[in-house]
């Protein structure tokens, strides 16, 4: 398999003492070309299972397999996109776009081949724009034609969308299901909204919390652009939602014991 | 109305009750000499050109002393955010350095280096280094970790990560250093003239003031106040207002 997660655990101690379980035992398996979503609520461990397939991580224990090598560290064959854009003040958009290609390839070819990836994601005419010059939505867009541009073997999206507005969100939709039928990349897109996941993804893996545990997988057989077949979409939307409802309540219930033991 | 019109008026009207006050002798002239006599001993200053030999004294004793106080304090900084050893022992000892005034090295500066350029050059350098490193330190330390994990997975580590990475975004940190250096040093060279042989401007001060000369004082006075807000404002406040802007700090 392409991307193979293998008896996956994180544990951490806290400043008490106490073991905390982050994720238990995860076992997933992605094929080439994939588009999949990791869904769930906030702390279920999505995030850093992201971090640790792009190396920024450790597992407790465990293995993580991109295309035939062990992940140790992080690597150009693993493109990130955070949920901020991450894109150097210092630098204008091409030389942000340039920074990972630097080493590979004369100055020409670099300059050239972050136009090729500008245009894709249609900011070709902010080239030479300062990051603070940009509104949100397009340094996110900078930061995905940073990451492609490297030609990793996958692209890790860690809630990429999540800071921006809803109009803006819905056209980057648009643009990244564009890219991703267009350059054939796959996709681990980590997010905690129901309704993108299922828009975007091909396989929706649901995380539960405390500790984090893969609950569903499933795999989205609605057609392409989805927008036109809201049925299917909302019945799906119900049936995960019924699935995380007692992820919710877990949660809750448990702010709420803590308040009261405290 | 535009600031600097405001500004002009203001001391416009400063200037101008001063020159009443000599004027209708609210105060003896020995104590406050009026506009025009600290006027006419600038002028006559300029044109014996003395204090243009002092300004071009002090500004090769300032020059001097910035460049090395901002060469060590970047070096010794960047030692400081990079080892905790350094941090826990060098660090403590610049922060106990920080806090006193540089001025204070004179008397030994003078026992090492003589009573001439090298002590007061010495005292400068003091001035400023400690102010540098410990900007530089907190820079660096300070980097947006998003920068160097999106680097990281961008295939840049080590020297690489650190020279094009994590040194570029310290910039605003480093700007704010350097001016900081600047106003301390400055300080620390007027301080180090007026107690040592010229020429210099803070050495012409205790001249003029020695032979009762209270015209030149406030002249030179008014010159230091001067040069300090320009440089001040129209070099360094520039620089990091441009920066802040560029690095997202500042809308």
């Amino acid at each position: 398999m392409f991307i193979e997660i293998q008896h996956i655990n994180k544990i951490y101690t806290d400043k008490d003492n106490n073991a905390n379980t982050v994720l238990e035992d995860i076992n997933l398996e992605i094929p080439k070309g994939q588009f999949v979503s990791i869904l769930g609520p906030s702390g279920c461990g999505k995030s850093t299972l992201l971090s640790m397939i792009a190396g920024l991580t450790s597992a407790s224990s465990g293995g993580i397999v991109v295309d035939g090598k062990n992940v140790q560290k992080p690597g150009k064959d693993r493109g990130m996109v955070f949920q901020e854009a991450a894109l150097f003040p210092w630098m204008t958009v091409t030389e942000n776009v340039v920074f990972p290609l630097r080493k590979e390839m004369n100055k020409k070819q670099a300059i050239e081949r972050a136009r090729h990836f500008l245009q894709m994601v249609q900011l070709s005419n902010y080239a030479g724009h300062y990051p603070h010059e940009l509104s949100g939505g397009m340094q996110q867009r900078v930061s995905i034609a940073r990451s492609l541009a490297m030609d990793p073997a996958v692209l890790l999206m860690d809630e990429p969308f999540g800071a921006l507005d809803e109009q803006t969100r819905s056209r980057l939709h648009g643009q990244l299901e564009k890219i991703w039928i267009d350059t054939q990349k796959t996709i681990v897109f980590v997010t905690h909204s129901i309704q993108e996941s299922i828009k975007l993804s091909d396989r929706i893996v649901v995380m539960g919390t405390r500790p984090g545990t893969v609950i569903a997988d499933i795999e989205v057989d609605i057609p392409r652009p989805r927008d036109e077949h809201k049925q299917q979409v909302a019945a799906l939307e119900e049936r995960i939602m019924g699935l995380l409802k007692g992820e919710i309540d877990k949660v809750i219930n448990e702010e709420l014991a803590y308040e009261a033991r405290s | 109305m535009k600031p600097a019109v405001k500004r002009l008026i203001f001391f416009a009207a400063l200037i101008l009750f001063w020159g009443l006050g000599s004027h209708f002798e609210l105060w003896h002239e020995t104590i406050l000499p009026s506009p025009f006599s600290v006027w006419d001993a600038l002028v006559a200053g300029f044109t014996d050109l003395t204090l243009v030999y002092d300004l071009i004294a002090s500004f090769r004793r300032l020059l001097i002393g910035l460049a090395v106080s901002l060469l060590i304090g970047t070096a010794l900084g960047i030692l400081l955010a990079r080892s905790k050893t350094a941090d826990d022992t060098i660090g403590s000892m610049v922060l106990a350095l920080q806090s006193v005034p540089s001025i204070i090295w004179l008397p030994l500066a003078m026992m090492w280096f003589g009573l001439g350029e090298g002590a007061i050059i010495f005292v400068v350098i003091l001035g400023g280094t400690f102010v540098m490193t410990l900007n530089v330190r907190t820079g660096i330390k300070n980097v947006n970790p998003l920068y160097i994990k999106a680097a990281r997975t961008m295939g840049s580590n080590g020297i690489d990560l650190f020279w094009k990475v994590i040194i570029p975004a310290s910039i605003p940190y480093l700007v704010t250093g350097a001016r900081l250096a600047w106003a301390f040093a400055w300080r620390a060279l007027m301080a180090g003239e007026l107690l040592s042989a010229g020429p210099g401007l803070g050495y012409t001060l205790r001249y003029a003031s020695d032979f009762g000369n209270m015209a030149l004082v406030i002249g030179v006075m008014i010159i230091i106040g001067v040069v300090g807000a320009v440089v001040d404002q129209l070099i360094f406040q520039r620089i990091e207002k441009n920066v802040l802007k560029r690095w997202g700090l500042e809308s």
